[in-house]
C-alpha cells in the first residue's frame, strides 16, 4: 500500500489515526467528530483492543473538579479518623487512557484541567485540606458529537494529535486491520528508538507555515506520528514517506487556509488574518520535492468545508471565540446549571445540605471537644455541630447576556444609496453592543443566499472588519437572510443566550427561498420566515433603510415583515445613533 | 518535573524572557502577565524561571518563609524566637491550579489533627508556601471568581488574614503574582488585568527558521531532558549570575529626574489613570537598567519597557482593531521623539 492509499479515505485516515495514538497515547490524544455509529464503535473498540494493556477510562463532559482531580471521601474519613482522599478520574486513569464523551460540551475549565494533566502528566490537588500533586500521565480521546459550530474547546483539542472526522462513514466503508496485534506489539517496543533526521522538522514546519497551523505543538505531534508510522513499517528510521502521512495526519486536518497550488503559488491572496507571508519560498534549505510531496498528502485530509468556509470568508471556529465558555458565564444563584457549591451566606442563596453536612462533619470531634468545654450545647454523639462557615450554596451557571444577530440587506437595491450608511449605523450599535459585553453575530444576504459572515463572538472588532470588507451588489433574498438568522438565534438560545435580531433592509425582496427570482414570491418567502422568527419569540427589530420620497418608495415592505416578526420598527434616516440604541435596549429587556 | 526545559533554551518570545527576568530581579514590579497564543511556552517560561532562580535565606522551618533578618515582617511563629535559625531554600513557585479550594490557597484547620485528636492547628495554605516567591496560576482567565477575589485582596496588602472555624491569625503573603491565559477563552477581568505590574503578548513565531528551531528543541528535551540540560547547563548558569548580579545592583542604579519626567509624560500622553504606570515603569526600567549592567534609567530602558507596563492599563477602546500596542508606541515617539 502507497503512502496516498493509506489515508486514501476517511475511514483510512481514522483508522490510521487510531493505531498511531493507541502505540503512543501519553500526552497525546484523538480528537473523534463523529455521532455514535457503527464506525465510531468500530475505531473505538480497535483502539481498546490495540491499548492493551493500558486501560481505557471515562468520564462524562460535565464532570465536577471533585470526580475530575478528587477530594476529600467523607464517609471514608469519618471511618478512619483520617483524611482518606479520593482519587479523581484523572489520577486514576494515570497510566491509561481517558476518553470524554460529548465533547463539544466540555466546558473551558475541564478542558483546561485536561490540558494540564496532558502537559506535565501530574494533577496538583489541592481541595478540601489535601495537599498532592499526583501522577495523571494519560492520553484522551475526545468524541465530539458537535454540529454546526459546536466543537470540543479549542485549549484541548490543541493538545490531541490526531483529529478524525467520521461524519459520513458507515459500516460498509470499515475495513479490517491491516496489522496484527503481534506486529502492534512489536511495533510498540520499536517505537522509543526510531531516529528522526532534522529535515523531517524542516520540513513539518515549512507544511504547517503552508496550512496556516500556528502551534508548535501540532509539529512536534507530527514528527511523533512520523516516528509511529515508521515503527508501525517495521524500521527504525523515518522515511519520507513517513513524514507525507505524518503531516496528512496531524497537520492536514487543522489547517484554518488553503494550501497554495505548486504552480501558481504567487497568486495565492494573502489571508486576512495571518500577517505571514509564506515564507516557504524563501527557505532553500528544504528540497522542495519532499516538501510538495508532503503537502499533496495533507491536502488529502483537509477539514471538510474548509474551502467553502475560506471562500465565503468565514475564518473556520476551530480555534475561534464561540468556544470562549468563561468569560461570559455569569454565576447566577437560581437558574442555570448547578455548579459545585461553594462556601457562602445565607442570604445569598440556597443551602447546599449535603455539601454543608460534607463539611461540617470532619471537624465533629473538635467542636464536640470545644462544645463540651464551653458546656454551650449539648453535644450527643454522633451529632454534627453545623457552623456558620460550613455552610455551602449552590450556585447555578448562567450565561449571561444577548447575542445581537445583525441581518444585513447587502444587495444592489441597498448597496447602490445606503449601504455604508447602514454599516455606519451597525458600526454604533457594536459600540454599545460592546460596552454591554454582548455577543455579536453578522449575516448578509444577497444574491441568491444569506450567510453567516460572522459567527457569534464578542470581539466586535472582528464584526467591524467583517462589515467593512462586506461586498454589495445582487438580489435580495430577504427570506434566506431571515432563516439564517433564526438558525443563529437558536443556536445561541441552546447555549443560553438571548438572541435578538437586528434586521436591515429596504423590504425589496425579490428572491424567493429557492433561489428563484420573483418578487411577490419572495416577498411571502420573506413574510413566512419573518413569522417564523415570532413563533420561536425571538426578539427583533425592523430597520427600515429605504429612502423616502425617492422614486416613490415607501416603508410598507418593511412595516409588513416588522409586524410578522412583531419586531420594532425604526426608519433609518430618522434612527440617530441614540434612538436605534434605545430600540435595541428596549427589545433586549421584553 | 526534576527538570524543566532550561530558561535559556527558550526561543525567542524576547518581551516574556525579559518581563520573568525583571521579576525575578525586582518583585516590587508586581507581576507579570503572559497572555496570549496557545503552545507558545508561557507555562515552560514559568516552570523554567523557577531554576533559575537564587536561593533565598529563610528561618528554619518556617512555613512562610520567613527572612531571619527582617524582624518586622516576620510570621507569628517567628517573632517569638530571640535569635531564628536560618537556612538556604530555593525561591517557591507555587502552583495554583484550576479547581484548587479556598481552604487549601488560604490554609485552614490541619485537618488530620483535627480528626485523630480533636485539636485545633493551623495549615499554612498556597499563599503561605509562596511567601517571598512566585505564585503562579496557569490559564488566571478561568479562575472562579471568589478565588480572585481573595487573590486580589491578599496581593493588594502583602497579608493574608485567616478567619476560619474559630482560628484568627495573619501571615506575610508576599509574592510575585504569575498568570498566563489565552484571551479566546474568556477575558480578565480588569481589576486583576490591572493588578500585574507588566504584560506581555505571546505570539507564535511567524518566520520558518525560528519556528524549526522551536520544534527541535522540544523535541530534543523530549527525548532526552537530562542531556538537553547539560548542553544548557552553562547558558543557565550564566544567566542565573545575571540575575544575581542585577539583584546586588538594583538599588544604585540611578534614576535621573529627566527620565522621571519622562515616564511620567509618557503615561499623561496615554491618560494611564493612577501613578502606578509611573512607579511600575520606573521600576521596571531600573531592573532593566541592573540586568544590563548600566549605571542609570536612559531613554532605551524606558522605550523597551513602555508597551509592557502601559498597555494593559490603557482604557480600551472597543473599536479599535489594533489595540492599545500602537497607542503605546505613538505616545513614545510623541515624548521621545521619534
Amino acid at each position: 500500500m502507497t503512502a496516498s492509499d493509506a489515508v486514501s479515505t476517511p475511514w483510512r485516515r481514522a483508522s490510521l489515526a487510531g493505531a498511531l495514538f493507541a502505540l503512543d497515547p501519553i500526552g497525546s490524544g484523538l480528537l473523534l467528530r463523529s455521532g455514535p455509529g457503527p464506525a465510531r464503535d468500530a475505531l473505538m473498540s480497535r483502539i481498546v483492543t490495540d491499548l492493551a494493556p493500558m486501560r481505557l477510562f471515562r468520564a462524562p463532559a460535565d464532570i465536577a473538579d471533585d470526580r475530575l482531580i478528587g477530594g476529600l471521601d467523607v464517609a471514608a474519613t469519618l471511618r478512619a479518623g483520617r483524611p482518606i482522599a479520593e482519587t479523581g478520574v484523572l489520577a486514576a486513569a494515570d497510566g491509561g487512557v481517558l476518553a470524554v464523551a460529548m465533547a463539544e460540551r466540555i466546558s473551558t475549565g475541564v478542558a483546561a484541567r485536561l490540558a494540564a494533566a496532558l502537559d506535565t502528566g501530574e494533577i496538583a490537588l489541592q481541595r478540601d485540606g489535601l495537599s498532592a500533586v499526583l501522577p495523571a500521565r494519560i492520553g484522551v480521546v475526545a468524541l465530539d458529537e458537535g454540529r454546526d459550530d459546536e466543537a470540543a474547546p479549542a485549549a484541548l483539542a490543541e493538545r490531541l494529535a490526531f483529529w478524525v472526522d467520521l461524519d459520513g462513514v458507515g459500516w460498509r466503508d470499515i475495513e479490517p486491520p491491516i496489522l496484527s496485534e503481534e506486529d502492534f506489539a512489536a511495533a510498540r517496543i520499536r517505537a522509543p528508538r526510531v531516529e528522526v533526521g532534522q529535515q523531517a522538522s524542516a520540513t513539518l514546519v515549512a507544511i504547517a507555515v503552508e496550512l496556516g497551523v500556528a502551534s508548535p505543538r501540532a509539529v512536534l505531534f507530527a514528527l511523533r506520528a512520523a516516528r509511529g508510522l515508521a515503527a508501525l513499517r517495521g524500521v527504525t528510521r523515518v522515511e519520507d514517506e513517513d513524514v507525507e502521512l505524518a503531516a496528512a495526519l496531524a497537520l492536514g486536518p487543522r489547517a484554518t487556509r488553503m494550501p497554495a497550488e505548486p504552480q501558481e503559488e504567487e497568486e495565492e491572496p494573502p489571508p486576512e488574518d495571518e500577517a505571514d507571508d509564506t515564507e516557504t519560498a524563501e527557505e532553500d534549505n528544504t528540497p522542495r520535492e519532499l516538501e510538495e510531496r508532503v503537502l499533496e498528502a495533507a491536502r488529502a485530509a483537509l477539514p471538510p468545508g474548509l474551502l467553502a468556509a475560506l471562500a465565503a470568508g468565514v475564518q473556520r471556529n476551530r480555534s475561534g471565540a464561540s468556544d470562549g465558555k468563561s468569560g461570559e458565564e455569569n454565576y447566577s444563584l437560581r437558574r442555570g446549571r448547578p455548579l459545585d457549591a461553594r462556601p457562602g451566606e445565607l442570604s445569598k442563596g440556597r443551602l447546599a445540605l449535603v455539601a454543608t453536612l460534607r463539611a461540617a462533619a470532619p471537624w465533629r470531634r473538635l467542636r464536640e471537644g470545644a462544645a463540651a468545654q464551653g458546656a454551650a450545647i449539648q453535644a450527643g454523639p454522633r451529632r454534627i455541630i453545623v457552623k456558620p462557615e460550613d455552610f455551602r450554596i449552590t450556585r447555578h451557571r448562567q450565561k449571561r447576556g444577548a447575542t445581537t444577530i445583525f441581518v444585513v440587506d447587502a444587495s444592489g437595491s441597498l448597496a447602490m444609496n445606503r449601504l455604508a450608511e447602514v454599516k455606519g449605523a451597525i458600526e454604533l450599535l457594536l459600540a454599545d453592543c460592546y460596552a454591554r459585553r454582548d455577543h455579536v453575530a453578522l449575516i448578509a444576504f444577497r444574491g441568491r443566499t444569506g450567510e453567516l459572515v460572522l459567527p457569534p463572538t464578542r470581539a466586535t472588532a472582528r464584526a467591524r472588519r467583517a462589515l467593512s470588507g462586506l461586498p454589495g451588489g445582487g438580489g435580495t433574498p430577504i427570506a434566506a437572510g431571515l432563516d439564517a438568522a433564526l438558525g443563529v438565534a437558536d443556536q445561541s438560545r441552546r447555549k443560553g443566550q438571548t438572541p435578538l435580531i437586528v434586521m436591515m433592509t429596504d423590504g425589496r425582496a425579490n428572491i424567493g427561498r429557492d433561489g428563484e427570482p420573483g418578487r411577490p414570491r419572495a416577498m411571502e418567502d420573506a413574510l413566512d420566515a419573518a413569522r417564523r422568527i415570532r413563533a420561536a419569540n425571538v426578539a427583533a427589530l425592523a430597520i427600515d433603510t429605504a429612502q423616502i420620497g425617492a422614486s416613490g418608495r415607501d416603508d410598507a415592505p418593511v412595516r409588513a415583515l416588522a409586524e410578522a416578526m412583531t419586531a420594532r420598527y425604526i426608519k433609518l434616516p430618522r434612527a440617530d445613533a441614540a434612538g436605534i440604541n434605545a430600540a435595541v435596549r428596549g427589545a433586549l429587556q421584553r | 518535573m526534576v527538570n524543566p526545559f532550561p530558561f535559556s533554551a527558550i526561543v525567542g518570545q524576547d518581551d516574556m524572557r525579559l518581563a520573568f527576568m525583571i521579576a525575578a530581579v525586582d518583585p516590587s514590579v508586581g507581576g507579570v502577565l503572559a497572555f496570549g497564543d496557545r503552545g507558545t511556552g508561557k507555562s515552560t517560561a514559568v516552570r523554567a524561571l523557577a531554576a533559575l532562580l537564587p536561593k533565598i535565606r529563610v528561618v528554619a522551618g518556617c512555613p512562610y518563609n520567613c527572612a531571619p533578618e527582617n524582624r518586622a515582617g516576620l510570621c507569628g511563629a517567628c517573632t517569638g524566637e530571640a535569635k531564628p535559625k536560618a537556612e538556604q531554600r530555593g525561591a517557591p513557585v507555587v502552583d495554583l491550579p484550576l479547581g484548587a479550594t479556598e481552604d487549601r490557597v488560604v490554609g485552614a484547620l490541619n485537618l488530620e489533627r483535627a480528626l485523630a485528636a480533636g485539636e485545633k492547628h493551623y495549615e499554612p495554605g498556597l499563599l503561605a508556601r509562596a511567601n517571598r516567591g512566585f505564585l503562579y496560576i496557569e490559564e488566571v482567565n478561568l479562575l472562579e471568581d471568589h478565588l480572585v477575589d481573595l487573590l486580589l485582596d491578599v496581593a493588594a496588602s502583602g497579608v493574608n488574614l485567616v478567619e476560619r472555624e474559630g482560628l484568627s491569625l495573619s501571615h506575610p503573603a508576599r509574592f510575585v503574582l504569575i498568570g498566563s491565559g489565552n484571551p479566546e477563552e474568556g477575558e480578565l477581568r480588569p481589576q486583576m488585568l490591572d493588578r500585574f505590574g507588566l504584560a506581555v503578548e505571546v505570539r507564535t513565531p511567524q518566520d520558518v527558521p525560528t519556528r524549526i528551531e522551536v520544534v527541535r528543541r522540544r523535541n530534543d528535551y523530549d527525548r532526552d531532558p537530562e542531556a538537553f540540560h547539560r548542553t544548557w547547563a552553562g547558558a543557565e548558569r550564566k544567566l542565573r549570575a545575571q540575575i544575581t548580579h542585577a539583584r546586588e545592583r538594583v538599588a544604585s542604579v540611578e534614576t535621573s529626574d529627566a527620565a522621571l519626567e519622562r515616564a511620567t509624560r509618557l503615561c499623561i500622553a496615554l491618560g494611564a489613570d493612577g501613578l502606578r504606570g509611573e512607579l511600575t515603569l520606573i521600576r521596571a526600567a531600573r531592573a532593566f537598567a541592573a540586568l544590563e549592567d548600566v549605571p542609570a534609567i536612559g531613554d532605551k530602558e524606558l522605550k523597551r519597557l513602555a508597551p509592557m507596563v502601559l498597555s494593559h492599563r490603557l482604557r480600551r477602546n472597543p473599536l479599535d482593531d489594533g489595540g492599545s500596542a500602537p497607542r503605546v508606541q505613538r505616545a513614545i515617539e510623541e515624548v521621545f521623539g521619534p
